[in-house]
């Protein structure tokens, strides 16, 4: 791993490099304790969010429900409705910030996020139309998938020119994300509005009636894309340094390109499909990882995607339980992310 | 303004097509294609109707005649919509792009019809006004107020309002207000049938009254905007140059931006939310006629009139038997048009 000293901080304090055989792992020890906290963190929010409802469990008996210790009724209730609804809104979380690491390290450019270049777009218009024409909700997720791979391809080919700009990748997203949505619109008037609303509940994004089957699926994308997205992460953060000196470490850059994007449409694609493009996580929590634990890494990755998690879950309950009405968790996001969003972009040193 | 000359140098240096002579005749030729696009406009649709009828509906109108009804009741007020909100919109965009020094000012991606949108649906939730003359003015302060947020924030920080700052500030806002407003649509089921078909943005099914309040902001401000040409020539310039010259360049913008503010509020609340006519008709007129705002003014509110009754004429042909908002028909040929001037090389470099 002589290519490893190309980087300035290799010598930091902080990283351990754990040889053995003929692999060497290094290790952050600064990232392991935040990543510790945040998880622990994560299942404290986790069973208290399962303790608030209609029908109020205490924080003992939750615990015990979800080993099956409990009464009959605790278990139903946290077994069926609230164990779901948690694991899918903290997987959600994990997912989309995931993508949005991804996709802002592939761009090299902080302000970049699925939601704004489009993608999220892509799978909207998929997902709206498998709504309103009463297709298979098994399916959905796979073909949500497609729907933002489409419009990543579609940003990518459109934004090049000799090479990918970053700011010219924003404009076109936008643009691919504008020409999307008034389809996205074509449908919601088009069909009668027993079909609409359920699509229109969902394009707020929303982690209503979540089931075991969003569960499963979020499992298996997670299970597959997270491990992928950790392995790439070495090659994206060479990217950051420049396609030279990634040419120069002989990966090859087009292929590693394309495997971080299909990672990250799959992450945003099969999470939009079970709750709707629930806005800005992908864009403020890889800033908020990378000011705790420093730039784009393999260890990053999964402090990311545990802060993701913490985040929706969190944003989630609030808008489950202490809002006059039980509000979609996207209004929320919302709410708290464009200010944050627009201090950053006030912040930002990034020429545009 | 971070680097006025960069974004605003290729655009003076392109030469003229046109000389100054013709100018004039071009809007001669231009209001011949408006009238002849507004018969079309009459003419078209699920129910054919021959140029006769429409002309004897027009001036010896007659109930009794079915087709000079539809033409009286329903092709007549769509038509009057579409001419006067594509002039409204078409000068508002050249306006915003020139107060903005921004090629990629227009009001849907300025945040102004976003806001403009929240605000009357926020009337017709809290206040119960159904009318649009009573929902304008919640249109024209939720206007004002995201295009203020959008231009403060693109604006402050670090480099200035640079055309991708201003486009991302705007689409977040935009992005959070149309959260909100969904949200907002969710409380109450019948609002949501009636406001999912204003939020695509259409001109059919409209009756004339709504218009006749509505038309004196829009046309009282393009013919306000019409005596500006001059000020924002000089302000292309460039800001030291303009100061320099005596030009008091901040009221300059903040007319401009009311402006901008009264004609596109007035046009979502008669509407709903119509996007990319003002980005694209700017561009259109100056590659034709160049750079002179004197010119460019007239030919924008023309240009947009025509290119939003075409759209409008195009919504009820590719659908038949049923009919494409207008807003949805103009977003699809627009889109296009942002993503080419994102190619282009000064834009985004």
């Amino acid at each position: 791993m002589a290519a490893m000293q190309l980087s300035p901080n290799q010598s930091r304090a902080g990283h351990r490099t754990v040889r053995r055989g003929g692999l060497a792992v290094r290790i952050n020890a600064g990232v392991l304790i935040f990543t510790g906290i945040a998880l622990t963190a994560l299942v404290l929010l986790f069973v208290w969010a399962m303790t608030l409802g209609s029908y109020s469990i205490p924080f003992a008996d939750v615990v015990k429900s979800v080993f099956g210790h409990g009464s009959d009724d605790q278990i139903l209730v946290v077994r069926e409705l609230r164990l779901p609804r948690v694991l899918s809104a903290a997987m959600i979380g994990a997912s989309l910030a995931v993508s949005g690491a991804i996709f802002q390290g592939l761009v090299r450019n902080p302000l970049v996020s699925p939601d704004i270049i489009g993608v999220n777009a892509g799978a909207v218009l998929v997902a709206v139309f498998w709504i309103v024409s009463g297709l298979s909700y098994r399916l959905m997720p796979l073909a949500a998938f497609f729907g933002a791979a489409v419009a990543a391809t579609a940003v990518y080919l459109l934004t090049w020119k000799k090479g990918i700009s970053p700011n010219r990748m924003i404009l076109v997203g936008i643009g691919v994300g504008e020409f999307l949505y008034a389809f996205n619109q074509y449908l919601l008037v088009k069909y009668p509005l027993e079909q609409v609303r359920p699509a229109i509940v969902w394009s707020i994004g929303s982690i209503y009636g979540s089931n075991w089957f969003d569960v499963k699926v979020l499992a298996a994308t997670l299970l597959v894309c997270l491990p992928a997205a950790v392995v790439l992460a070495w090659p994206l953060r060479a990217m950051q340094l420049g396609d030279d000196v990634v040419r120069g470490l002989g990966l090859s850059l087009e292929r590693t390109r394309l495997g971080l994007i299909v990672v990250a449409c799959a992450l945003a694609g099969v999470a939009v499909a079970l709750a709707g493009p629930i806005g800005f996580v992908a864009l403020m929590v890889p800033h908020f990882a990378r000011m705790l634990v420093g730039p784009l890494s393999g260890s990053m990755i999964l402090f990311t995607a545990v802060i993701g998690a913490i985040f929706v879950l969190g944003i989630d309950t609030i808008a489950q339980h202490f809002m006059p009405v039980a509000l979609p968790v996207g209004a929320l996001t919302a709410a708290f992310g464009a200010p944050y969003f627009l201090f950053l972009l006030y912040r930002t040193n990034t020429r545009m | 303004m971070a680097s006025p000359a960069q974004h605003a140098g290729p655009v003076l240096q392109r030469p003229r097509i046109a000389t100054a002579g013709l100018l004039p005749l071009g809007l001669v030729a231009l209001t011949a294609i408006l009238l002849a696009v507004g018969m079309l406009s009459l003419r078209v649709g699920s129910l054919g109707i021959t140029t006769a009828d429409a002309w004897n509906a027009l001036f010896h109108y007659n109930a009794d005649n079915y087709a000079e009804l539809v033409v009286r009741t329903l092709r007549l007020p769509r038509t009057l919509y579409a001419i006067v909100l594509g002039a409204g919109l078409g000068l508002s965009g050249t306006i915003a792009q020139a107060i903005t020094r921004n090629p990629l000012a227009d009001p849907s991606i300025l945040g102004v019809s976003s806001g403009a949108t929240m605000a009357v649906v926020v009337a017709v939730f809290f206040f119960d006004l159904t009318a649009p003359y009573q929902y304008v003015w919640f249109a024209f302060v939720g206007a004002l107020l995201a295009s203020l947020l959008v231009f403060v924030l693109s604006a402050a920080g670090r480099g200035g309002a640079t055309p991708t700052k201003v486009a991302l500030a705007g689409i977040v806002i935009s992005a959070m207000l149309g959260a909100w407003t969904s949200a907002l649509l969710l409380l109450d089921r019948e609002t949501m049938d009636v406001v999912r078909f204003w939020l695509a943005g259409s001109v059919a099914g409209r009756d004339l009254n709504t218009l006749y309040w509505l038309a004196p902001f829009i046309l009282g401000g393009s013919v306000a905007g019409l005596f500006l040409g001059h000020q924002l020539n000089v302000l292309t310039l460039g800001e030291e140059t303009a100061r320099a010259l005596g030009m008091r360049t901040g009221m300059l913008r903040l007319i401009g931006l009311v402006l901008v503010v009264v004609i596109t509020g007035a046009a979502v609340a008669a509407a709903g939310p119509i996007a990319f006519i003002g980005l694209a008709t700017p561009h259109l007129v100056r590659s034709v006629i160049g750079p002179d705002y004197r010119w460019m003014l007239p030919y924008s509110m023309l240009v947009g009139a025509i290119l939003l009754t075409s759209a409008d004429i195009i919504g009820r042909v590719i659908a038949r038997p049923s009919e494409v908002q207008v807003g949805i028909v103009t977003a699809v040929i627009g889109a296009p048009v942002l993503i080419a001037l994102a190619r282009r090389r000064t834009l985004a470099s």
